[in-house]
């Protein structure tokens, strides 16, 4: 199981993650911004999430971090 | 047990970083923090930071660090390696900063073989002073200075720095690269690894080029920006190793 | 201690390293290249390191590097090289660093010419680069005094953490005098502990990392820098103000100048003495700080009649002689500033001539 954590807080929404992740999987927040007014990646399918870290490795924050267990 | 895929470095301070959403100046500051950790080198490396935007890369990088007058990097780096020669010495600059007002210092570090590794990034563009025209500006590409688009007429062509350096007797280890894709950046973090695994084994000087993006300046949006650099910057700047003392 | 006949420049160049200088990065210019010359003969033999630099500007750069990397590193260079060390200078004023720099002046504006000047007075003592700061700046008036003022600049330097230059004009430094040599500072002596340099950091090691730098943008930041100078330049001023007097107790006219002219001065003062007209000298050794109280004493003399500043320009100390004296005696001016040098004679006409306005 792959647990994948964004900082909501940390992220400025620029969607590069969005853009890498093989599964598209990611979409910046259509609910709510967080408190500098960012729309932040979120994960929708948790489950299909295959932890290629892609996602990670572009994000230009650093607020991505994958766990697997 | 759960088992850690993707952390963040400990070659980076737990500060956020100023940076313009989408900028590429993290993704690179995230691979130098890396591999200094990596090689077990945070406690012996000192960096040194430009004026750009780069300018407090001071406060993100998690180990000593010098700020440098515009251009100058090179040569406070120099001071510092002649100084702790046993230390990873690295310029992190970008190209109004290199390739403009500090010319003359990168050559010259270059030139006597400066045992420190320079990560220079390549975005086209003046960021911080307003979107100005670099010496890297693509021909026909606006900024605030050239308004109408680089006229090589009027300014000549935009130069190409790792090819420049890599004529360069001292230079040991001299690689372009992108951060336009998950490939390319995994790539970029191995370049960087081996320029600074050429510093200390004292093989001469080295750098990274890397072409990088400025949404704020080029007004794009992040992902727009990444296309542009994969459809206007590669074709011009290609990437490639074009110096490996070793081959 | 071995007395020995030795040029000026290859004098401060060993009295450099016997006071601990290890790092050295220069670029030739005219007329100190004896400098950088023995320093790339001499450095490596005791384990120190020269480099010639691509430029001036790049090489008071690479004196901040190691600066910063807790060396004691110097430099020198002429006037227009030093007009071009300027963008260094302020920025390793501006991180508090310590170092040296030696300027041996030639005449300007402009590439000049090659002569002995002293026309970068005002750059030396007024800040030379941009922004609110000090260089402690001492300007000497024999090889001896270079010698023995070059010796001690880095403890100063590193105690201030402020930059010292010595303003020597070009006969300092192109003459040959015999000079005692002082011995080699030890290792223990020139071991000064710097917590603040970039010296390798570990996490939680009890100190923070070293973060030199020249920026203070965040509020209030720069404000709290230049509190943290000015207080220094306080203490600078109380600790290293030096001047010499000759004969100034009963003067009538008394002279000021530093440098090789203050020697031309003593010889009138001298001679001016024998043929009956009390003529004195004040000397200041450290122009920033410049003697001022001390001056304005001397002035205050009831004797004093008339100052006569003399220097080899075209009048730049005579202004902070005027702030010192603030109109308590008339301050008049005789100087050269295209390198020529008054002569015994031309002072003693001049003050014969402020005699009789007396």
């Amino acid at each position: 199981m792959v647990k994948l954590k964004i900082e909501r807080e940390r992220c400025k929404g620029c969607g590069l993650c969005v853009r890498a992740c093989p599964k598209q999987l990611l979409s910046l927040s259509k609910t709510g911004l967080n408190s500098k007014g960012y729309q932040p990646a979120e994960l929708g399918d948790e489950a299909a999430c295959i932890g290629c870290a892609a996602c990670a490795r572009t994000c230009p924050d650093v607020c991505i971090s994958i766990e697997k267990e | 047990m759960s088992e850690t895929v993707f952390a963040r470095t400990k070659g980076l301070r737990e500060v956020e970083m100023h940076y313009c959403p989408g900028c590429g100046h993290g993704i690179v500051h995230r691979l130098v923090g890396e591999v200094l950790e990596e090689m077990g080198m945070l406690s012996k490396a000192a960096g040194v930071a430009p004026v750009g935007c780069a300018v407090f890369a001071y406060n993100y990088f998690n180990c000593d660090m010098f700020e440098a007058a515009h251009g100058r990097a090179p040569a406070v780096a120099t001071g510092i390696k002649r100084v702790h020669p046993e230390h990873c010495v690295f310029s992190y600059q970008g190209d109004g900063d290199l390739a403009s007002i500090g010319a003359a210092e990168i050559v010259h570090a270059a030139h006597r073989g400066e045992k420190i590794t320079t990560i220079f990034i390549n975005n086209a563009i003046y960021g911080m002073t307003g979107g100005q025209m670099a010496p890297t500006t693509l021909v026909g590409q606006k900024a605030t200075t050239c308004p109408k688009g680089r006229d090589p007429e009027h300014c000549g062509k935009p130069i190409r720095i790792a090819e420049m350096l890599a004529t360069i007797e001292g230079s040991a280890y001299i690689e372009r690269t992108a951060v336009n894709s998950t490939a390319n950046i995994i790539k970029t973090k191995k370049a960087i690894r081996k320029a600074f695994e050429c510093q200390m084994e004292r093989k001469g000087f080295s750098m990274v080029e890397v072409l990088s993006t400025c949404p704020t300046n080029w007004g794009l949006s992040p992902v727009e920006s990444m296309e542009w650099l994969e459809e206007n910057m590669i074709p011009y700047y290609p990437l490639g190793v074009f110096k490996d003392k070793e081959v | 201690m071995v007395r020995q006949l030795i040029k000026g420049c290859e004098a401060i160049a060993e009295a450099a390293i016997r006071g601990g200088c290890r790092y050295f990065f220069g670029y030739p210019i005219t007329p100190q290249n004896d400098i950088p010359e023995y320093m790339s003969a001499r450095l490596p033999e005791i384990g120190g390191v020269f480099l010639q630099a691509e430029s001036e500007v790049a090489a008071s750069n690479m004196v901040y590097g190691a600066a910063g990397a807790g060396a004691r590193v110097m430099t020198s260079s002429s006037s227009p090289g030093i007009s071009l060390k300027q963008e260094g200078i302020s920025t390793i004023a501006g991180a508090e660093l310590p170092c040296v720099i030696v300027n041996v002046m030639r005449g300007g504006p402009g590439i000049g010419g090659i002569q002995a000047s002293q026309g970068d007075y005002f750059q030396a003592t007024k800040g030379g680069g941009h922004g609110d700061y000090r260089l402690i700046v001492f300007g000497p008036a024999s090889i001896q005094e270079t010698v023995d003022i070059m010796y001690n600049a880095f403890d100063i330097s590193d105690k201030y953490r402020t930059p010292v230059m010595i303003l020597a004009d070009g006969l300092i430094g192109q003459m040959m005098e015999p000079v005692e040599m002082p011995e080699f500072k030890s290792d223990e002596e020139i071991k000064v502990e710097k917590d603040w340099a970039a010296l390798g950091w570990e996490e939680g090691c009890g100190k923070s990392r070293a973060v030199i730098n020249s920026l203070y943008i965040a509020d209030g930041e720069l404000e709290a820098l230049h509190e943290r100078l000015q207080a220094r330049y306080r203490v600078i001023e109380q600790n290293e103000t030096r001047f010499e007097t000759y004969l100034a107790e009963d003067a009538e006219i008394l002279l000021t100048a530093y440098g090789t002219i203050s020697r031309v001065c003593r010889s009138a003062v001298d001679e001016l003495r024998a043929e009956g007209i009390k003529a004195g000298l004040f000397r200041p050794i450290s122009l920033w700080p410049f003697p001022s109280a001390a001056m304005a004493e001397a002035a205050k003399a009831e004797s004093v009649k008339h100052l006569l500043a003399v220097e080899i320009s075209a009048g730049q100390m005579v202004e902070d002689v005027r702030l010192a004296v603030n109109g308590a005696k008339p301050v008049d001016f005789l100087g050269h500033p295209g390198s020529q040098i008054a002569t015994v004679e031309e002072i003693k006409e001049r003050v014969r001539a402020l005699v009789k306005e007396a």
